[in-house]
């Protein structure tokens, strides 16, 4: 099996799906001779030509507009949108447009949209770069959301997405992109959108992440580990829907639980979370559920990126809280 | 086939050209006419950012800077164009556009610590008449029409001028924004700084027509398209915008033919997957600080002692400004909590108790 990084296992997908399916359409900023900012189209332009993978005018709320005009076609876009700060600028062509267009047609029509973005803090860039935006479109029936953590997962979510017949916001963390490999299949597969997967296995406390948090909350649990306290880790995947029924199995178990993530304390999804774990388990808890986040500003300037974004030192100190409260 | 309405619209759009390249001025009627002084001050600034741009470069190379979008080629572009603008005006930049707003007055110790990407590079002195750099592409065209209205209701002899790229014109912000200001009759001018790129995609791709500036004509405001390598085209052009905009003449459109000869920012782009060094050596022989040092020269306003000096100068400048910015404390998330609302809410509150406890241990 080839190891690959995150990015690597992104153009794998992205390669795959525009040659199994000659109505994917990769389009963008930059996405075409240059191979995408981060290299993410890298060799698709060339291989594919400009008919399949082309760059756009510069306008965000044009290429949302244009990718569900597309569809119209029968054809299957899959979008970039630079940097998911930029997301703004699209607002009205996702969340009021595409995300409506099954409900509004009586299910004629339907938006069978990927939007691809990079976000995510860590990598010191410039202001509505890296902030963590996947709140916004939780609140946002019609569309779903999903995060990967690592390559393996990036390539069966991506084609999954690409696959999916409603729009589907795919969430590239920065940080991860070059950090790491692992082993990622040659061969075409798919992961079902709207699970959880379960990353380590525990029986003290459950910890719901998603995204970079993942590797700090399994740092966090090797840490905890040296101290006899064995964590559950809990990767959501897709963001929108929330799978439930792993969370509730999870604490039904461990009777704790702890949600992480990169957002601010009220963005993100880890109140969704909590209110679900509340609707579903709460009977099951012997603490109130933690929650680690950032604060409730504006994501940081880039010199403070450090101190801002939680950690794995936060992540063991909230999950001894809870289980000595 | 090109309609006659096409024709006409285009041929309105030739390239205002006062100074070749050879340093001759070409268009004696259209001469801005400035002192020896100004001449000599306009040749200081393009030279002194020139090596700014250069330092910048390699700063941020050894670490030392951040985020940062070399300026070489635009200098005429930017600097030309601020020159026409008074100390009162606003200036609304893009991120490219940190000259602009240096020259505007801001210290250059803030441009350093916007690279860093600390807070202090924002707080904008109280008599500098700027916004901070725009990252989100053409948001300040709107922007421009609301500082420009409120300076029309005001009754202020001030204008607004804003900068963005080539690539900006094909956001609904910047529409709008020429939109508005024609609308309200206000005193705005915007510069539409044509590197040719916006990033890695050629301008050819952003739109079907042949000139920017022809973009003026749906808003029903004044287009102009001069030869952005030429300080005395871009200083007429502005200058005759700020007038029209004073008398209430309305806002104008101005596109600079310019180029960016480095990448597009130093996180990373890499110009030659995108760009020929054909185009890159063609664009350099056009190079505004050559044609006005053998223009000045010529007057004999300019000489290598003056040129050495500037360098020197600006070198002395960049070291000072940089030292300054070190000594700047490192942001806390208590400060940026601070910097949430005048008065904060309960969930900050809690917050801000945190952090600081946090921060003092
Ligand atoms: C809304 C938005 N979309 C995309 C970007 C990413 N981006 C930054 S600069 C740039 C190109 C801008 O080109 P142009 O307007 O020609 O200005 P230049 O950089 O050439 O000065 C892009 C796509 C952004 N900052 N904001
Ligand atoms: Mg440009």
């Amino acid at each position: 099996m080839a190891q690959m990084t995150m990015i690597q296992a992104i153009t794998d997908a992205l390669r795959t799906e525009l040659k199994r399916d000659e109505n994917v359409l990769v389009f963008g900023e930059d996405v075409g001779k240059n191979g995408g900012v981060f290299r993410a189209t890298e060799g698709l332009f060339d291989e594919f030509g400009e008919e399949r993978v082309f760059d756009t005018p510069l306008a965000e709320s044009g290429i949302g507009g244009l990718a569900l005009g597309l569809t119209m076609e029968n054809y299957r876009p899959v979008m970039e949108i630079q940097f998911f700060g930029f997301v703004f600028e699209a607002m009205d062509s996702v969340a009021a447009q595409m995300a409506r267009l099954r409900y509004r047609s009586g299910g004629k029509y339907n938006a069978p949209v990927t939007i691809r973005s990079p976000f995510g803090g860590g990598v010191k860039t410039p202001e509505l770069h890296a902030d963590s935006l996947e709140g916004l479109f939780y609140q946002t029936p019609g569309v779903k959301v999903v995060i990967p953590s690592t390559p393996y997962d990036a390539k069966g979510l991506l084609i999954a997405s690409i696959r999916d017949n409603d729009p589907v916001i795919f969430l590239e963390h920065m940080k991860l992109y070059r950090s790491f490999r692992g082993e990622v299949p040659e061969e075409a597969y798919t992961i079902e959108l709207g699970k959880a997967n379960v990353v380590r296995e525990g029986k003290d406390l459950t910890i719901i992440t998603y995204g970079a948090m993942v590797k700090t909350s399994l740092k966090a649990a090797e840490l905890l580990a040296k101290e006899n306290i064995d964590v559950e880790v809990i990767d959501l995947r897709t963001v929108n829907p929330i799978d439930v029924d792993t969370i509730v199995q999870s604490i039904e178990k461990t009777n704790h639980a702890v949600v992480v993530q990169e957002a601010q304390k009220q963005a993100g999804v880890a109140s969704a979370v909590i209110a679900e774990i509340n609707d579903r388990a709460i009977l099951s808890l012997e603490a109130p559920v933690g929650r680690v986040t950032a604060p409730d500003t504006v994501f940081p300037f880039a010199a403070a990126e450090n101190v801002w974004l939680p950690n794995e030192k936060d992540v063991v100190e909230k999950v001894k809280a809870t289980l000595n409260y | 086939m090109t309609t006659n309405l096409e024709q006409t619209i285009e041929e309105q759009f030739e390239t205002l050209q006062i100074l070749n390249v050879k340093g001759e001025i070409v268009n004696k009627s259209a001469d801005p006419q400035l002192s020896d002084d100004e001449l000599k001050e306009l040749m200081k600034r393009m030279v002194y950012t020139r090596i700014w741009d250069q330092r910048a470069i390699s700063l941020n190379r050894q670490g030392r800077l951040g985020f940062y979008a070399p300026v070489a080629g635009q200098e005429a572009s930017m600097l030309a164009s601020e020159f026409a603008m008074e100390k009162e005006d606003w200036l609304l930049p893009s991120y490219r556009d940190i000259p602009q707003m240096v020259w505007h007055g801001l210290p250059l110790v803030k441009t350093f610590l916007y690279s860093r990407g600390h807070f202090e590079g924002g707080k904008i002195p109280d008599d500098v008449y700027t916004l901070m750099p725009q990252i989100i592409i053409a948001a300040q065209c709107t922007q421009t029409a609301g500082v420009a209205l409120g300076l029309k209701k005001r009754g202020k002899k001030n204008v607004a001028f804003t900068y963005f790229g080539d690539g900006a014109t094909s956001q609904g912000d910047f529409y709008e924004g020429l939109n508005f200001a024609g609308a309200f009759n206000v005193p705005a001018v915007f510069i539409s700084q044509n590197n040719r790129f916006a990033i890695s995609v050629p301008v050819e791709k952003q739109s079907a027509t042949k000139t920017l500036a022809q973009k003026a004509v749906a808003a029903g405001i004044k287009g102009i398209q001069v030869d952005g390598m030429d300080p005395l085209a871009v200083y007429a052009a502005a200058k005759n915008a700020r007038e029209r905009a004073i008398n209430g003449e309305g806002p104008t459109l101005i596109e600079t033919l310019t180029y960016r000869y480095g990448p597009h920012t130093m996180a990373g782009d890499d110009p030659t997957r995108y760009r020929t060094e054909d185009l890159d050596s063609e664009w350099e022989l056009k190079d505004p600080l050559v044609r006005f040092r053998i223009y000045l020269e010529n007057k004999g306003l300019w000489s290598k002692e003056i040129e050495d000096e500037v360098v020197e100068t600006a070198k002395e400048d960049i070291k000072k400004a940089l030292k300054e910015a070190d000594q700047i404390p490192k942001q806390k998330v208590s400060d940026l909590i601070n910097n949430m609302y005048e008065n904060l809410p309960q969930n900050l509150q809690e917050q801000l108790e945190e952090y600081r406890k946090k921060e003092s241990k």
